[in-house]
Formats: structure tokens, C-alpha cells, sequence
């Protein structure tokens, strides 16, 4: 006789620490062995691909620059998002700010640039972190103000800045000498963030701002009445909470580190504005910090290697030959599964067996009743 | 044994490594109304759950009518007459009663409404439930509800009901005609285990009693063979004293003065009407009410935390209607509201009680860090004072019991020393001891010469610990009484509404009633 088992997923009491890594090796493990399916389907050896991956990524100096090139950007931006997350406030509008922090960033390299050198550059940073911030403070107003939907709003609003840069690329800040080719000016050395070790001095920023990021929300009030109105409203309310003032000054941050990210990959990486400028970081830092479970020190960990990933599937691609497509579906499958073991860490399954349940139809049901 | 309807024998269950319920055994009969005793935590929930569906035992069997059965959902066990009554209605406000009984059940496509409503008043009338199959769950009294979904299993077919706690809810007038019913159900031959920890309520209507102390059987007791103070000592493990300490003060001055205190919700409707009292310092001024009756607005409407529409708050000659809850716990103001799910208000759950404590006092520390240092000793003093079972400081409250989560905040509220302190359902769930535990620190606030406002659910208590009782209905004081001279009973006729001791009603609006008083 057959027995039909049905499974059942149920939430866990307690992950604990050990199992949840243990959890999570097992993920990365799986993902490289369904990659691996997949690289032999495009007739390469599994392990040389990751071992030129690998070598992509940090295999030399100058390949190792390039990683750290890509993280910056996404320590900053998911350091940003995670301060709005906390609060429990979806700030899905990274792209936006990024892109308002460069607009801004890039309106002080391209018309004050007879400025000195360390003057412009301090301006461009007030400038991109205070854009941002701004940016991120209309949907977080209307909240505080009369509860919208911040998810929608933050979203709209990347459209919104992302269209504003196609605008001026396109018009009032197109480059005459470009020849007609949509670009806007590259900008004077002024405006360029300087080097430190080989790489521009993001990585300082962003080191500092892990440090400082940390300390703000573990050993400020600010930081703590951010994680207590994220937990719980009513208890924030009930210590007498400003809520609508602690509301605006987290997005503000979140958006002014993420303005930041405008300002340094227009500075420093792409030398002018354009409507690429983002990246997608935005939305990428939204994965990175969910990664991280929000945790400043996780979060740089989690970006390097998210970079490492990046910056190794774009190498396989030269070397292998194999199309651009190829090299994302091995990211999409690696991220998939260390995703998805989330859910394994959190919930566990139990089998149901059916005959248990079979057994109950030889019970007389009581008829006394009726 | 032969009338044995359920017997539940050397059950056993454990989540993790907390052992719930240990080679437990209880053996229910048909026609008899069986009461299931111990304090929180005793496995009575666990047992019971397992018995519907819910859980599954580790190890151990269950029998129904002297077959064994293994339930894997709880439909199993409603297809085997298991009815279980939780304390939270599972009902849908905009049906009727009748839509409310068939929702879920496999019926032919079309229904037969004519012979549904008269097999719903048949069965109304055999159970002596009153229940009218048109009525719509919304304009229901919280009995009636409870009624309508005890007529809900039995329509399912269930002749074993389990009551969850069923009179935490309830007025004293309502918990009679509940005790009624439930007698009439085992005239009809049904079993019925009542879950409590009222002693009174045992004594009152159960047959027999198991006792469940730590997840263990501890006896099974007949009625005739014991009393409240033998069950106390059984649930407990040790002889206990059950009379509620009044201390008698001195009253002093006018503590806080509230004058004609009223508040919209936010449909409009007026949750407060004109609430106008006197709280003096050193007395306990207790709050009676059937839940939702306004002692939310009222609290928070002192806290800072609901828009007043009119009225005043006087507290050191002040009016704090329109200040900040800041500026009102600085003033020494301290609301303590224990939600239904415990954690709703007050606390942050996935924090450490250190955390927690430091709630309430990083707002008066200099500069933009937090310090944390003086919240961890007054962690470890809070834990000392109340006896709070935690593996340390740093453990989430979430992660506490119910019993434990409460101290922590009474805790905390106790330790920004208030002049007024309103403490609203500080006992909810508790055990016998914690709740003990609790009065006592009440007493002793009282005795330094803070002005208590408890706002309770337990009549009893009420009656006991406190200096007067106020009493509210719809939002309305129905009466401010010495709670030395009163009985349960005409405090049970303010709470309805049926007798308004302020605008010297009497008795007039008893005729609309009826459906509450004990006949």
C-alpha cells in the first residue's frame, strides 16, 4: 500500500547560530553544484570556470582594484538603505537618490569648477548627500504626514530622478563639443576624487561610514529610537518618541548616503553625469543589506563579496567566450540559493503522513447530537 | 471506565528542549462537566490543543470512545466531536449567526435557509442558547458571541467541547448563563473540560478536576472532595494564602483630577463620555468594565497618547491634556497598558531588557550616545525585585513567557518612581504567584503614596485589592463605589449599564437588560 506523505513547513522557535550557518554553506554549495549543471550544458570544465572567477575577481592587483571599485558603492548605498530599513521603512528609492545626489554632485563640477580643488570636492559631497537626503525626505514627509505608502513612493521617485538626469543628457546640459552625441561634459580634474593606494578615495568613505554607521545605531539615541519606532510604533509613541521628527532624520540620512554614492560614481568612476551613473546599485544594495541582516560590519562583507561576484562573472565572460547572459545566469543561480536558504534558516519541514489522517474515518462521529 | 468518552493517556510533548507536557493523563466522561486547573505554563493549553488537532504528541494515545485516534489536523478532530471554544472568537462580524455556523462546511451548492434556521433554533432551544439565526455578529454582545460559537460546534456535530478560558472575557451575568448552558450540555450527555485558573468558577460548575502543575498530572479530584484552597495548594505545590492584602492608608490629597474627559475614535464614534473623577494619593482606584468599554482611551488619553476632544487632566495643578507623552512621564505620570498580546504597548520585542529598560530613561541622558550602564543595573535590580525568570539581561523579551514579559514592564514602569501610576491589566495571563507578586507591589506603591489607577478584569481581585471601583460602560462612568461595601453582582449591573449610581438612575434602564441578570 502506497502512503502519501504531505510536508508541511513550519517556523522554527529559535535558529541557532551554528545551524544557520551551517545553513547557509550548504546553500553556497548547492548553487556551485546546479552551476556547475549548468557550465557543463555550455560544455566548460565547472571548476576551472570558478577558479578563473575567483582569479577575476582578486586574482590581480589591478583586478582586485576593480572589486573594490564596484563595492564601494554598494557598502555606501546598502549602509543607507539599512538605516531606513531598520525603522522599517522600505526605501526602495536608491536609484532615485543616487541619481539626485549626482545631479547635484555634478551641477558644482560642471559651472564652479574654477573652485580649488578641495573646496569643489567638499561642496560636490555636501551637495550629492544633501540632494539625496532631500529626495528620500518627500515620501518619508508624506508618510509621517499622512501614512502613503513609501514602498510606491520611493519607487515613483526613481523614475522621477532617472528621467531628470535622461533630461539634462539629453537637453539643457548636453556637451556642444560632443557632436551631437548625448553626453554631458566630462569634468576638470578639479572635480575628480583623488586616489589613495590606486583606488579613489570612496573606499575611505565608505570604511569610515561602516565605522560610523555602526556606532550611529548601536550607541546613539537616535540610532536606538530608529530601531524602537521599526520594531514597534505604538511602544515608540508610548516613550514619548518624536516620531515624525526621528522619521525624517533616519530617511534623510539614508538618502544622503546614497546621494553620497551619486556623487562619488560621477566623481571618481564615470568623471561626468550620465543616466548609468546608478547601476542598479540602488536596488542591488536592497539584497546586499538584507544579506547583511541589516549589521554595518556584515554589510561591507557581504558587498566585497557581492563585487567578487560581479566583477568574476564579467572576467569568465572575455575568457570563455560565453555571452554576457551565461555569466548572469551563474550570478542569478548562486544568489538564488543563498537567498532562498532564508527560508531554510527560519523554517523547517515535517512530514505528514496521510494514513494517520485515514485512520480518523473508522471514528463514529457523534450522532447523539443531532 | 466504560463511560470514558476521552481518555489521553502518558502524553507527551516537547518544543525544543522545554518539555510541555510529561506523561500526562486525563480521562474525561461522557455527561460531565471536567475541569482542567493549573497555572500558566502548566501544559494545559498544550494538552489541549493536542486533543484538537493542533499538536501532536510526542509520545502517548489518545482514545475518543474507547478508540484510539491520531489526529494530524484539527479537522480530524472535529470529524471525531472534538469542539474546541478559544478565547478569541473566530467569527465574521458582518455575517449572521446562521452564515457564521454553515461558513466552511461542506454543504450541497444550494442551501436549504428554511431548514437550516430551524435546526439552528431547534438546537438553540435544546442548549437553552437563545441564539437568533438572523442576528448579525456585529450586533452581538461579547456572551452571545461566545453562545454562537459554542452552537457552532455542536451544529458540526461536536459532544466534547473544550473551553478555553471561556469567562475571562465575560461579565458575572454572562458567566452565569454560560454555566448554565454548559450544564444543560452535559444533561445532554456531552463531555465538557473547562479550562481555568479560577477557583471559584471550578467550585461553582465542574464535576471533577485534574490538576497540571509543570507539564505533570497531579491528581484527579471530585468536586464534593476538595476545596478552592486544596486546588490552590495542588496548582502550586505548596500551601498558599489566597486573600488579597488591602492596606488601609490614609487618604491624602487629590492626586490627579479629571474633569469631563471625552475623545472620538476614529470612526467618529465617542469613546469617552464626559469621564470625570478624583484620584487621591496612597489608594488604589480600581476600573471596572467589559472589555472595550473605554479603559484603553482612558489610559492613553491620560498618557498623551489619544487626541482628547474636551476636558481636563489636573495633575499639580495643571492641565497635561495637549502635552507630549514625554512631558507627561517626566512629570512623574507612569501608564503601564498590558495589551492582549502582551507586547503591543510598552516594549520592544526582539530587544534585551536592558533595551527595554533603557526606554524610559535614555530620553533624560546628556549628549547624543546613549549610555546603557545604568539601565543594565536597574535590569539586574528589576529582575531581583519582581523575581523575572530570564537567562540574563541580554535575553530578548520576546523570548520570555507572558508572566515574565509583564514584570518586565511593571518593572520598569515601578522604577521611574510615578506619583501616579496606571497600571492596566497587569495580571492578564499571569499565574496564581506572579499575580500575587504583583498586588503586593501595588500595595506597597500605595503605602509610599502613589495613586493607583488598576484597571482589572477580575471582579474578584477588584473587590479585594482595591479603595473604590469606578465603574464604565460604552465609555461612560456608571459608578464610583467603595469597593468594601459592594458586591459582584451590582457591579455587575453598573458594568452593562443596567444601574448608573452617578445619574441616580436606578433601575430604570434594567428592562433592557434582562438578557444579562441572573435570574
Amino acid at each position: 500500500m502506497i502512503m502519501p506523505m504531505t510536508i508541511r513547513a513550519i517556523k522554527k522557535s529559535e535558529p541557532g547560530r551554528v545551524k544557520a550557518a551551517f545553513i547557509r554553506i550548504c546553500a553556497i554549495i548547492l548553487a556551485l553544484i546546479a552551476s556547475s549543471l549548468f557550465i557543463l550544458l555550455l560544455d566548460l570544465n565547472p571548476a576551472d570556470v570558478y577558479m578563473k572567477m575567483v582569479q577575476g575577481a582578486f586574482g590581480t592587483a589591478y583586478r582586485t582594484r576593480e572589486t573594490i571599485v564596484k563595492a564601494i558603492p554598494l557598502v555606501i548605498a546598502s549602509l543607507g538603505i539599512g538605516i531606513a530599513f531598520r525603522m522599517q521603512f522600505w526605501n526602495i528609492g536608491g536609484e532615485g537618490q543616487i541619481a539626485m545626489g549626482a545631479f547635484a554632485a555634478s551641477f558644482f563640477a560642471l559651472y564652479m569648477s574654477d573652485l580649488p580643488r578641495p573646496v569643489l570636492l567638499f561642496l560636490m559631497v555636501l551637495a550629492g548627500m544633501i540632494a539625496g537626503g532631500l529626495w528620500a525626505l518627500i515620501p518619508a514627509f508624506f508618510k509621517a504626514q499622512w501614512g502613503t505608502n513609501e514602498n510606491i513612493v520611493t519607487l515613483m521617485m526613481n523614475y522621477i530622478g532617472l528621467k531628470w538626469v535622461t533630461y539634462l543628457q539629453y537637453g539643457p546640459w548636453r556637451d556642444p563639443k560632443s557632436l551631437g552625441f548625448p553626453k554631458i561634459a566630462n569634468f576638470t580634474d578639479n572635480a575628480i576624487l583623488p586616489k589613495l593606494f590606486g583606488v579613489h578615495i570612496g573606499w575611505v568613505f565608505a570604511l569610515l561610514l561602516v565605522v560610523v554607521v555602526y556606532i550611529f545605531m548601536n550607541h546613539t539615541k537616535k540610532g536606538y529610537e530608529i530601531a524602537v519606532i521599526g520594531e514597534s510604533i505604538n511602544t515608540a509613541r508610548y516613550a514619548g518618541v518624536n516620531i515624525k521628527k526621528t522619521i525624517l532624520i533616519a530617511i534623510m540620512l539614508s538618502g544622503g548616503l546614497c546621494g553620497l554614492v551619486g556623487m562619488i560614481q560621477a566623481s571618481a568612476v564615470n568623471n561626468t553625469l550620465s543616466v548609468e551613473i546608478t547601476g542598479g546599485v540602488g536596488y542591488t544594495a536592497i539584497i546586499t543589506a538584507w544579506l547583511a541582516s541589516l549589521s554595518a560590519p556584515v554589510i561591507l562583507l557581504v558587498s566585497v563579496l557581492f563585487a567578487a561576484l560581479l566583477e568574476g562573472g564579467s572576467y569568465i565572460q572575455t575568457v570563455f567566450g560565453i555571452p554576457q547572459a551565461a555569466a548572469e545566469i551563474l550570478q542569478g543561480l548562486i544568489l538564488f540559493f543563498v537567498l532562498g536558504s532564508e527560508f531554510f534558516v527560519r523554517y523547517k519541514f515535517i512530514l505528514v503522513k496521510k494514513h494517520q489522517m485515514a485512520d480518523r474515518h473508522k471514528i463514529t462521529v457523534g450522532e447523539e447530537v443531532h | 471506565m466504560e463511560n470514558n468518552y476521552i481518555s489521553m493517556k502518558n502524553i507527551n510533548k516537547s518544543f525544543g528542549k522545554v518539555v510541555a507536557n510529561k506523561n500526562i493523563n486525563l480521562a474525561v466522561r461522557k455527561g460531565e462537566i471536567h475541569a482542567l486547573l493549573g497555572e500558566n505554563g502548566a501544559g494545559k493549553s498544550t494538552l489541549m490543543n493536542m486533543l484538537s488537532g493542533v499538536y501532536t504528541p510526542d509520545s502517548g494515545s489518545i482514545f475518543i470512545k474507547d478508540r484510539e485516534v491520531k489526529f494530524a489536523a484539527p479537522k480530524d478532530a472535529i470529524k471525531a466531536g472534538i469542539g474546541m471554544i478559544y478565547q478569541h472568537f473566530k467569527l465574521i462580524d458582518v455575517l449572521t449567526s446562521k452564515e457564521n455556523i454553515i461558513l466552511g462546511q461542506k454543504n450541497s451548492f444550494f442551501l436549504n435557509e428554511k431548514t437550516l434556521s430551524d435546526k439552528i433554533r431547534e438546537m438553540s432551544v435544546r442548549f437553552g442558547l437563545g441564539i437568533d439565526p438572523d442576528k448579525k455578529v456585529y450586533n452581538m454582545s461579547v456572551g452571545e458571541k461566545q453562545t454562537l460559537e459554542i452552537l457552532k460546534v455542536l451544529y458540526r456535530g461536536a459532544d466534547i467541547l473544550i473551553l478555553d478560558e471561556p469567562t475571562a472575557v465575560l461579565t458575572p451575568q454572562e458567566t452565569e448563563k454560560l454555566f448554565k448552558i454548559m450544564k444543560k450540555m452535559k444533561e445532554e450527555g456531552c463531555a465538557v473540560i473547562f479550562i481555568t485558573h479560577k477557583m471559584n468558577e471550578v467550585m461553582e460548575v465542574a464535576d471533577r478536576i485534574t490538576v497540571l502543575r509543570k507539564g505533570e498530572t497531579v491528581t484527579t479530584v471530585d468536586k464534593a472532595s476538595t476545596n478552592p484552597k486544596h486546588l490552590a495548594e495542588l496548582m502550586m505545590g505548596c500551601p498558599v494564602d489566597l486573600s488579597i492584602r488591602r492596606i488601609e492608608t490614609e487618604k491624602r490629597k487629590v492626586a490627579m483630577e479629571v474633569r469631563s474627559l471625552s475623545a472620538f475614535n476614529a470612526e467618529g464614534v465617542k469613546v469617552l463620555k464626559d469621564i470625570s473623577f478624583n484620584i487621591y494619593s496612597g489608594e488604589i482606584l480600581g476600573v471596572a468594565g467589559i472589555a472595550n468599554s473605554g479603559q484603553k482611551e482612558l489610559c492613553e488619553s491620560i498618557a498623551g497618547l489619544y487626541p482628547v476632544k474636551q476636558g481636563q487632566v489636573i495633575f499639580e495643578g495643571e492641565n497635561i491634556i495637549g502635552k507630549s507623552p514625554y512631558e507627561i512621564i517626566a512629570r512623574g505620570i507612569s501608564m503601564s497598558f498590558i495589551p492582549e498580546d502582551r507586547l503591543g504597548m510598552g516594549l520592544v520585542a526582539s530587544m534585551d531588557i536592558v533595551d527595554n529598560v533603557v526606554l524610559k530613561l535614555y530620553q533624560r541622558q546628556k549628549g547624543i550616545f546613549i549610555n546603557r550602564k545604568p539601565a543594565e543595573q536597574k535590569s539586574l535590580e528589576i529582575i531581583e525585585r519582581l523575581s523575572i525568570q530570564t537567562p540574563g539581561i541580554k535575553h530578548p523579551v520576546r523570548k520570555l513567557s507572558g508572566g515574565n514579559i509583564q514584570k518586565v514592564l511593571l518593572g520598569r514602569e515601578l522604577d521611574s518612581k510615578p506619583q501616579v501610576l496606571i497600571t492596566a491589566y497587569p495580571v492578564r495571563g499571569l499565574d496564581v504567584n506572579s499575580c500575587y507578586t504583583i498586588y503586593d507591589i501595588l500595595n506597597e506603591e500605595k503605602q509610599k503614596g502613589v495613586a493607583v489607577l488598576y484597571i482589572g478584569e477580575d471582579l474578584d481581585v477588584l473587590l479585594e485589592l482595591c479603595d473604590r471601583i469606578m465603574v464604565i460602560c460604552a465609555g461612560e462612568i456608571t459608578g464610583i463605589v467603595d469597593a468594601r461595601g459592594i458586591t459582584k453582582e451590582e457591579i455587575g449591573l453598573m458594568m452593562v449599564g443596567a444601574v448608573n449610581s452617578i445619574k441616580g438612575e436606578g433601575l430604570s434602564k434594567y428592562d433592557n437588560a434582562n438578557d444579562y441578570s441572573c435570574n
